[in-house]
């Protein structure tokens, strides 16, 4: 058990098309070392959660540039919660002003990253996150 | 380009500075062993007139307004007019909208350009499921006919010329466009403007498609035709490298998949018995300003050489205005940075100079904020103002191309040239845009060049000034920030409910049948699209018909 590889899901949810973060941040988790599903577009929050269920996944990674965070981030907490699921670890990161955060986290989320992060951040962060939800 | 003698005098001096070069090095290495453009084109330390030797000043260069247009597509240049100074905007709804568009008209832009919401966009009404929580977020939302007549209400659009980011559903918008100008008693021909109704881009990079290619390249060339006919100075098409160079790729993939797509376009009217003389003519492109400025300039000049000489050998036009590349510029969105945020002005300000450098047409700055939230009006009015400040008081203004002769830009501009050709002929070899689209090939190549970009950033081999560099501690919580208004998509659900009880439904339904029809046989879509938003029916009932009788296109998930 103690070698098991992170698993997460990096999802595009609703219908903002930008995907450069996202492929590349999915590309830094999995030479990471870790296993990575992409969603690709145009998810909605049911088909992302359903997603990380039927794969395992320790975290949910959501990549929003459209500016409807919080509209997303509520509405998989809630499906989460509703599921028991809510011990899969849930980031984000995008075109988030920093004044938004603390109500994204009080939604569930464990971290934003916003742009200009080094993906080495990402993913200590995810790492330890990961550690702390299995210990 | 030189004389023999010339040449030889170039050379042994040039053997001379590298045995200088040779014993400096040695004392004081340089800053970096490799130096490349942005782009990731190796760069010389020094370029002579060695490197250009091969270029013929008439068939290279040529004189601008002339074959193959290297030097612009006008004679004068900016010395007659300068580019239209046009910024993208639109957010929340149809009145504010409508209010910014006035105040940057009053600031001295020179040309609208609406930004749409996603769910208009992706061809769902603000009542769709998948449009909760996303209206009026990226753009303005518009259901129907009523939305625009408020969005454009007090513009002469007669006098204005309106750029429109919509794709997958242009043809849609398009006439709501000619139906408001129509109310307003204007006519077709009297409208000028652009959709950018370029799906090939949409499925590589952009995101906002609906249709699968078949018929969504139908809907473009029934656009193309229809326009031909009764909107003659209407760019029906804005070729986009836009957003092929903010997902990641490099300049000279800018070129060559933007020029590729505008193959497939090309070819796809002439399969319909299009004259590319005439629809050629109407063919606008967009490109991208990064921060590379040497290597930009040479990007746009080796474009427009490109495309003159795809138009004239591969698809033999002799009009002269259709073998132009004429392009619409914004500055690159990706190179803000959300840290330092001021630091983004002068970014904007060398990319804009790269653009007018390179003979844009058009332009759009970006506004020093956008790395963090729509741009407020005191951030858009400095970045129009200083497209202002290049076009009054730099002075690059006064002559024409000002760069060429330049050792440096003109090997760029070859070395651009080549590599897109190069990229062209792949393309060609899998088929075509589209096959090459089905396969993830130019979706692959930009990833990589998107992760190789991070790395080097990660690594500092590539500094990005504040960021991984120069860094401060900032209190970002004292931005004022533009806010849409959360109230937005209810309003817009109740407006929408309201038209929807006050118009004839029996005229909805009749108009949305005959769309049906026409879509399942091979007649123009556009006539019967043009009747059917002026009896009010709405951009989701008109993409609702076509999703039934077209289908959905499915992402090729490449990763």
């Amino acid at each position: 058990m103690a070698d098991r590889k992170i698993r997460v899901v990096v999802a595009k949810p609703g219908l903002d098309g930008h995907d450069r973060g996202a492929k590349v941040i999915a590309r830094a988790f999995r030479d990471a070392g870790m296993e990575v599903i992409y969603t690709g577009l145009r998810q909605t929050p049911e088909q992302i959660v359903e997603t990380a269920i039927q794969e395992d996944a320790d975290a949910i990674g959501l990549s929003i540039l459209s500016g409807a965070h919080e509209h997303y981030f509520k509405a998989i907490n809630d499906i989460l919660a509703d599921k028991n699921a809510s011990d899969i670890v849930v980031f984000g990161g995008g075109v988030i002003p920093d004044s938004d955060v603390p109500r994204l986290l009080e939604l569930g989320a464990g971290a934003i990253f916003g742009p200009g992060t080094p993906t080495n951040e990402c993913i200590e962060w995810l790492k330890e996150a990961v550690a702390g939800k299995n210990n | 380009m030189f004389e023999e003698k010339q040449l030889d005098a170039t050379k042994s001096g040039k053997e001379r500075y590298d045995a200088a070069v040779t014993k400096t090095l040695a004392k004081n290495p340089e800053r970096k062993e490799k130096f490349a453009t942005v782009g990731g084109i190796p760069v010389e330390r020094l370029y002579t007139p060695l490197d250009i030797d091969s270029l013929d000043y008439g068939s290279d260069l040529g004189y601008p307004g002339e074959y193959p247009y290297t030097r612009g597509v006008q004679p004068t240049m900016y010395r007659g007019r300068f580019w239209t100074m046009r910024q993208y905007a639109g957010f929340a709804t149809a009145e504010e909208s409508n209010e910014r568009y006035r105040y940057l008209l009053s600031q001295g832009t020179t040309g609208l350009s609406v930004a749409f919401d996603l769910p208009t966009q992706i061809g769902y009404d603000s009542d769709h499921p998948m449009a909760r929580g996303e209206v009026g977020k990226v753009g303005v939302a518009i259901d129907s006919m009523a939305d625009m007549e408020t969005l454009f209400g007090g513009i002469p659009l007669d006098k204005v010329t309106t750029s429109m980011t919509i794709n997958a559903p242009a043809s849609v918008l398009l006439a709501m466009y000619i139906a408001v100008a129509e109310k307003n008693g204007i006519k077709p021909d009297a409208l000028g403007g652009t959709i950018q109704n370029d799906i090939l881009k949409e499925y590589i990079a952009r995101g906002t498609y609906i249709f699968p290619p078949k018929p969504s390249m139908r809907l473009i060339t029934d656009i193309f035709e229809f326009c031909s006919q009764n909107v003659p100075k209407w760019n029906t098409i804005s070729i986009s490298g836009y957003h092929i160079r903010e997902a990641g790729s490099t300049a000279i993939q800018e070129v060559a998949f933007t020029l590729s797509d505008g193959i497939a376009y090309v070819q796809a009217a002439i399969d319909k018995g299009q004259d590319p003389n005439v629809f050629g003519k109407r063919l606008s492109f967009f490109f991208n300003s990064h921060n590379d400025f040497i290597e930009e300039i040479a990007k746009f000049r080796a474009a427009r050489k490109v495309w003159a000489h795809i138009m004239k050998e591969r698809f033999g036009v002799t009009d002269k205005s259709a073998q132009m590349l004429r392009f619409h510029t914004q500055t690159a969105g990706s190179t803000l940075t959300a840290q330092q945020p001021e630091n983004n002005i002068v970014r904007v300000a060398i990319q804009t100079m790269a653009a007018v450098m390179g003979g844009t047409q058009s332009l759009h700055t970006n506004s020093l904020d956008e790395a963090l939230a729509l741009p407020t009006d005191k951030s858009v009015r400095i970045a129009l103002r200083t497209q202002q400040i290049v076009a009054y008081e730099s002075g690059i203004t006064n002559i024409v191309d000002p760069f060429a002769g330049s050792y440096a830009v003109e090997s760029l501009t070859k070395r651009i040239e080549e590599g897109a050709w190069e990229y062209i002929k792949k393309i060609d070899e899998h088929g075509g845009m589209m096959a090459a689209i089905e396969r993830g090939y130019p979706q692959q190549q930009i990833q990589d060049a998107a992760y190789e970009y991070q790395r080097s950033v990660e690594s500092g081999d590539q500094v990005v000034v504040g960021v991984n560099k120069f860094q401060v501690d900032e209190d970002a919580s004292i931005r004022q920030l533009l806010r849409v208004d959360p109230s937005v998509g209810e309003n817009q659900v109740e407006k929408l409910a309201k038209m929807k009880s006050e118009r004839d439904n029996v005229k909805v339904k009749d108009a949305l049948e005959d769309i049906r029809k026409t879509a399942e046989g091979s007649d123009n879509l556009m006539p019967s699209i043009v009747d059917a938003v002026r009896a009010y029916a709405t951009e989701g009932e008109i993409c609702g018909v076509l999703r039934e009788v077209f289908g959905e296109y499915k992402e090729n998930v490449v990763l």
